[in-house]
């Protein structure tokens, strides 16, 4: 006859737990404290090897324990030979499978692993890479394995094209992984560098050499792959347009030429016997070797940034030794040159001339590409297509909103100026928490603008009033500026870079918010300054 | 069985062990019920049922012969006064009908050179059998055993005639009604692909499981959630459906549902992709604009939606599963209940028990029988002893004779006597195919897919088909072949229903130039009685005995699991309905051990269970093949 079933009450349950919590810890703590004294003794024998193990398999983030396993393992090696040693990397290989099952995030095993793999004498890399496989169908966003899969595949060799279509596998069962994207933005300038003459075949011999570090080349691809690209990342941001990770990627696709380094402007003034210089990007004048000639003769100068608080700026300057160019009548050749980027660039000052200057005549490609550019107008125009398309379906999406600016910006900043204010205020409404960078990046966006449209009237007046400007930038443009308008606006502040605007005059800052002042100390010719109803404490 | 006698006294005596049953089995015995269950059958799950190929052949077999009703013995010696006999019906001859069998395959392995067989079979359901064909014929010699000896053709119902006469080509297995050996065409084909021979599927006929209700369990649906905190998920496994499918424009497609399938999409054109993203997002919850369509077609509202052909062909037929004219209300609330169970356990929302459903009931069976349920099989009730005065059910005899005290008593519907049974509809009934493929509807990277595939009707007025195609890593077919389960709601015969289907979605001798198709090597259609209709209680019955309904047409399983509570909450409205079940370690039997220290406690107790569930093996026998896998 069948007995009823009896269950144990939650009492008896939790005492037998308890119980056995107390007799695990005690276990535990005598197990320990054997490791700690062993290793004082400096003893690296097998027993040791157990005791670790068994402490680690139910911790495996205790860093000492994985140090003393090390130096017992490190012995061995010195002990046995090499067939022995293989095993007991083996063994120890399993054994932290083990570990990564209690924690598959657990610094000390993945550091562990690393470490391992690397003395084993016969690694057996393809275990490891289907481990990784392992691990990130289990958790895509494991950075540990993420990171230790990199090591795996520098070391053993994995093939490009190989580690491509494994994003592609990865990008498949879950796009929002930008671990998996930005692997691809490094894999696609390896396997498809853009190059005009045809990718020369391989001369390097089979054995391979690892892979050329992504660092070391150009970050481009070439367009016939860059159009798949775009097919692909499409397909993730029209699928789920507010995942931010394809877009991330898209951005990276659209890309953006890095600026030459090179000197773009330089400026002289005979009154103040004094030398301007503006870099394509900051520099730390004092170190790269920049080297000012007068009519042939090098001269020392102290270079000195415009504002005491740069270390490094956009512009430099120097006085001249007092008389050099001082007498009106006279001609002068100026050379700045750049010696660690063998560049350099000349100004003549002519004789009745006050001043002199020399640099690239802009165009808006050269001056902003803003975030994007380079590709063929058509590829980019064919993109702001589709973005438009999908601007229709989700006409409140901020990413596709964000990159539609970026597109246009690319395209024609001046002839889409009034839809990109108009995207920017639904920017702002859509995303509130974030207005305030919609509206720095806006007045980012309108300075540029206003630059364009200054250097084709070929001016020095910088007017851009009434525009809700938040914040200033591209100063550095305006080193030559001598009259400046920026008055109703809502800046806050007129910050240290202002002192770029060397050449500035009049400045017109009514009806602002402007707090502080800083950049107006360092203006050398300033004559007019009007400041009315601001903040000014 | 040990011929020993059961015990007298139950609190609960259950016949029949289709999925209802077990479940309530379960939940009585969890709460500490004294449960005897039993089935007349000699297997587990009646109509819910997994066979081994050899298994099926034996059943199709038995539904072929017709019942064989057994002579009404006279227990009143055991009627006590003021009790009165209710005969039970011993035979359950209405279920199932119009079985029918085709071997496309050879016989032997093809170097034999044999002339291959078609065989068909088709036995006519019993009377009361709503869609019985119109040209019925009878299986001669249905008492042998090998059904495949046969060499008989019989006409078919409804106008398949021409079709038959349909010449066969390349090395094709000839007709039976033209059984000239065709040695010569067949040599003059060479064999691209050597086919599995019917020899073959019977010798490896015990990798099969083979459903006798086509189903899936969805993944948030009241059997997951019942399995989970129940704890029965416990003895079994599960596989995902790894992709829904759909037959269009003569092709079969699969169907982007979620995230990572519709990126992935290559039919989908990216504008096309934001729309279904979209769709399925913001149905899940209700809008105003929705409730406009209350009433009006679901497909309707989905035009208004200027999805486009594609997105509402998919949406309709294969998220919501709905017909053309379902209300809009219905069609959300089904794709709503698509999407509830999307993502739970993978990329479709459906789950499917591996080694067949026929586990299912199984499994309720075991968590019953570990706390001390009896079971029996071949072993049937036939008779209620009801009390006059309170017209409860008091006691029943067993098909032994012997008496047995009950206070409640639940039983499959097939159980209850024609003209004791309360039906308010015509019975309806489902019509179903079996077929037995050597590759996938639609080949892909991976060959082991799980696929559920939505056929819409074909034409005007015929039903729509749900298919199932399992792959053998379900344990449910022999490596090299995918089992293949049509299902859908009676209008003719399982045959009339779903062979045009089965002709142009597959390879068959009647579409023989349908190359690219899979080849059908064997198959099955019957249908089934539908009684998922039938009420609980209500029956001219006492009113202590409760009726469980046989499968119904659904996908799911919502319908049993709600039964199986229903009658468990109208027993016993105060106790819990399948609470979690303890650990195994947990659990103290009692008996042989006399002062178990906490140690060896542990160690007595493992060995109690297995004491335990040598009982129900001892049960089991019979059956021993369908519930005994060699992973167990």
């Amino acid at each position: 006859m069948h007995g009823r079933v009896k269950i144990k009450s939650t009492a008896q349950q939790e005492e037998e737990k308890r119980k056995e919590r107390e007799k695990k810890l005690k276990i535990y703590v005598a197990a320990r404290d054997a490791c700690f004294s062993k290793r004082k003794e400096g003893i690296f024998d097998d027993e040791a090897l157990q005791l670790t193990q068994q402490l680690l398999s139910s911790n495996p983030d205790f860093a000492t324990l994985w140090n003393y396993r090390r130096e017992i393992l490190m012995h061995l090696e010195t002990v046995k030979d090499e067939d022995e040693v293989q095993k007991i990397y083996e063994a120890e290989l399993s054994f932290l499978e083990s570990c990564l099952k209690v924690n598959p995030k657990s610094y000390g095993s993945w550091h562990h692993r690393c470490w391992v793999s690397a003395r084993l004498p016969r690694p057996d890399w393809a275990r490891e890479l289907s481990l990784c496989d392992r691990c990130l169908s289990l958790d895509d966003r494991n950075f540990h394995c993420w990171d230790y899969r990199r090591m795996v595949v520098k070391v053993s060799g994995v093939p490009v094209d190989q580690e491509l279509s494994f994003t592609d596998r990865l990008i498949g069962s879950n796009f929002s992984n930008y671990s998996s994207w930005h692997y691809r933005s490094t894999l696609l300038p390896l396997l498809h560098p853009e190059s005009p003459e045809p990718p020369s075949p391989r001369r390097e011999p089979p054995q391979t050499s690892p892979p050329p570090s992504p660092q070391t080349h150009s970050h481009r691809v070439c367009e016939e792959q860059l159009l798949k690209e775009y097919e692909l990342v499409q397909n993730a941001f029209f699928t789920d347009p507010n995942d931010q990770s394809a877009w991330f990627y898209y951005r990276w696709l659209l890309g953006r030429a890095e600026r030459e380094e090179m000197i773009s402007c330089v400026y002289v003034s005979r009154d103040e016997e004094r030398v301007a210089v503006a870099f394509s990007r900051p520099v730390n004048a004092q170190s790269v070797g920049l080297l000012l000639v007068l009519d042939g003769q090098p001269q020392r100068v102290e270079w000195r940034s415009v504002h005491p608080r740069f270390k490094h700026s956009p512009v430099w300057i120097c006085d001249l030794p007092p008389g050099t160019i001082g007498d009106i009548t006279n001609e002068h050749n100026l050379t700045v040159h750049w010696t660690e980027k063998h560049t350099h660039r000349d100004c003549a000052l002519y004789t009745g001339r006050a001043e002199s200057w020399c640099r690239d005549s802009a165009t808006d490609q050269e001056l902003f590409r803003s975030e994007l550019s380079v590709e063929k107008t058509s590829v980019l125009q064919s993109e702001l297509q589709s973005c438009n398309q999908l601007l229709e379906l989700e006409p409140l999406n901020k990413w596709c909103l964000l990159t539609i600016i970026l597109l246009m910006r690319a395209l024609d900043p001046l002839g889409y100026e009034k839809e990109t204010l108009a995207h920017f205020q639904t920017l702002r409404e859509v995303d509130s928490m974030r207005s305030a960078y919609y509206s720095d990046l806006c007045s980012k966006f309108m300075i540029e603008n206003t630059i364009l449209k200054m250097e084709y009237a070929e001016v020095r007046v910088f007017s851009i009033s009434d525009k809700n400007l938040t914040t200033l930038c591209h100063l550095d443009q305006l080193l030559l500026v001598t009259h400046i308008n920026l008055s109703s606006n809502q800046l806050q502040r007129l910050p240290p870079q202002f002192a770029m605007l060397q050449c500035l005059e009049v400045l017109e800052a009514d009806d602002n918010i402007i707090e502080s002042l800083e950049g107006v100390y360092h203006l050398p010719k300033l004559e007019e300054l009007l400041l009315k109803n601001n903040s000014i404490l | 069985m040990a011929a020993e006698d059961l015990p007298s006294e139950f609190d609960v005596v259950i016949l029949g062990t289709g999925l209802a049953e077990s479940v309530v089995a379960a939940a009585f015995s969890r709460v500490g019920q004294r449960v005897l269950h039993v089935d007349r059958r000699s297997y587990y799950a009646a109509n819910w049922a997994s066979f081994t190929f050899n298994g099926l052949l034996t059943w199709i077999q038995e539904n072929q012969e017709g019942s064989h009703p057994e002579e009404a013995q006279d227990w009143s010696s055991l009627v006590e006064e003021g009790e009165e006999l209710i005969r039970l019906s011993n035979s359950d001859s209405t279920s199932i009908s119009n079985v029918q069998v085709f071997t496309y395959t050879s016989e032997e392995d093809e170097e034999e050179e044999e002339a291959p067989n078609t065989t068909e079979e088709e036995t006519g359901g019993a009377e009361g059998d709503a869609v019985k064909e119109a040209s019925e014929t009878e299986s001669a010699d249905s008492k042998e055993e090998e059904t495949e000896e046969k060499q008989e053709e019989t006409a078919e119902g409804g106008g398949g005639g021409e079709e038959e006469q349909a010449p066969s080509t390349e090395g094709e297995e000839p007709e039976a009604d033209q059984p000239a050996p065709s040695a010569a065409q067949s040599q003059s084909e060479p064999a691209k692909k050597k086919k599995i021979s019917y020899t073959k599927l019977v010798k490896e006929g015990r990798r099969f499981n083979i459903d006798l209700v086509s189903k899936l369990m969805y993944s948030r649906g009241s059997l997951v959630d019942l399995l989970i905190k129940s704890n029965v998920s416990r003895y079994a496994e599960f596989k995902n459906v790894t992709r829904i499918l759909t037959y269009r424009n003569g092709q079969v497609e699969q169907v982007p549902c979620s995230r990572a399938d519709v990126f992935a999409s290559r039919q989908l054109s990216v504008v096309e992709k934001r729309k279904l993203m979209r769709f399925l997002t913001s149905c899940v919850e209700e809008t105003e604009e929705q409730r406009a369509y209350n009433g009006r077609p679901y497909l309707e509202f989905l035009r208004d939606q200027q999805l486009g052909d594609n997105l509402q062909h998919f949406l309709l037929h294969s998220i919501a599963m709905v017909t053309e004219d379902t209300p809009t209300e219905e069609g959300l609330a089904s794709t709503r209940n698509f999407l509830r169970c999307l993502g739970r356990y993978g990329n479709t929302p459906f789950l499917f028990p591996v080694y067949g459903l026929g586990e299912i009931p199984q499994c309720f069976c075991r968590m019953c029988a570990v706390f001390g349920g009896i079971y029996c099989l071949r072993h049937s009730v036939t008779c209620l002893l009801v009390d006059k005065e309170s017209n409860r059910c008091k006691a029943v005899i067993d098909s032994r004779g012997q008496r047995i005290t009950c206070s409640h008593f639940v039983m499959e519907d097939s159980y209850v006597g024609v003209d004791r049974k309360k039906v308010d509809t015509p019975t309806r009934f489902l019509s179903r195919a079996v077929l037995i493929t050597d590759s996938s509807v639609l080949p892909s990277d991976s060959d082991q897919q799980v696929s559920l595939v939505t056929v819409p009707p074909i034409a005007a007025g015929r039903p729509a088909v749900r298919m199932v195609e399992l792959c053998s890593s379900s344990m449910t077919c022999m490596p090299g072949t995918y089992l293949v389960h049509l299902t859908c709601q009676s209008v003719g015969s399982a045959h009339e229903d779903l062979s045009p289907v089965v002709n142009s979605m597959f390879r068959t001798p009647e579409s023989p130039d349908q190359e690219t198709r899979p080849s059908v090597l064997w198959c099955l259609y019957f249908n089934m009685a539908d009684s998922s209709g039938l009420e609980v209680q209500g029956h001219d019955l006492p009113s202590n005995v409760y009726v469980c309904s046989g499968p119904d047409a659904a996908l799911g399983h919502d319908h049993a699991v709600k039964q199986a509570e229903f009658i468990f909450q109208k027993i016993l409205p105060e106790e819990d309905f399948c609470p979690p079940a303890p650990n195994p370690e947990d659990i103290i039997y009692d008996g042989d051990n006399p002062s178990p220290t906490a140690t060896e406690g542990e160690a007595e107790e493992g060995e109690g269970e297995t004491k335990e569930e040598k009982e129900v093996q001892e049960q089991e026998e019979v059956q021993e093949e369908q519930s005994l896998h060699p992973e167990e």
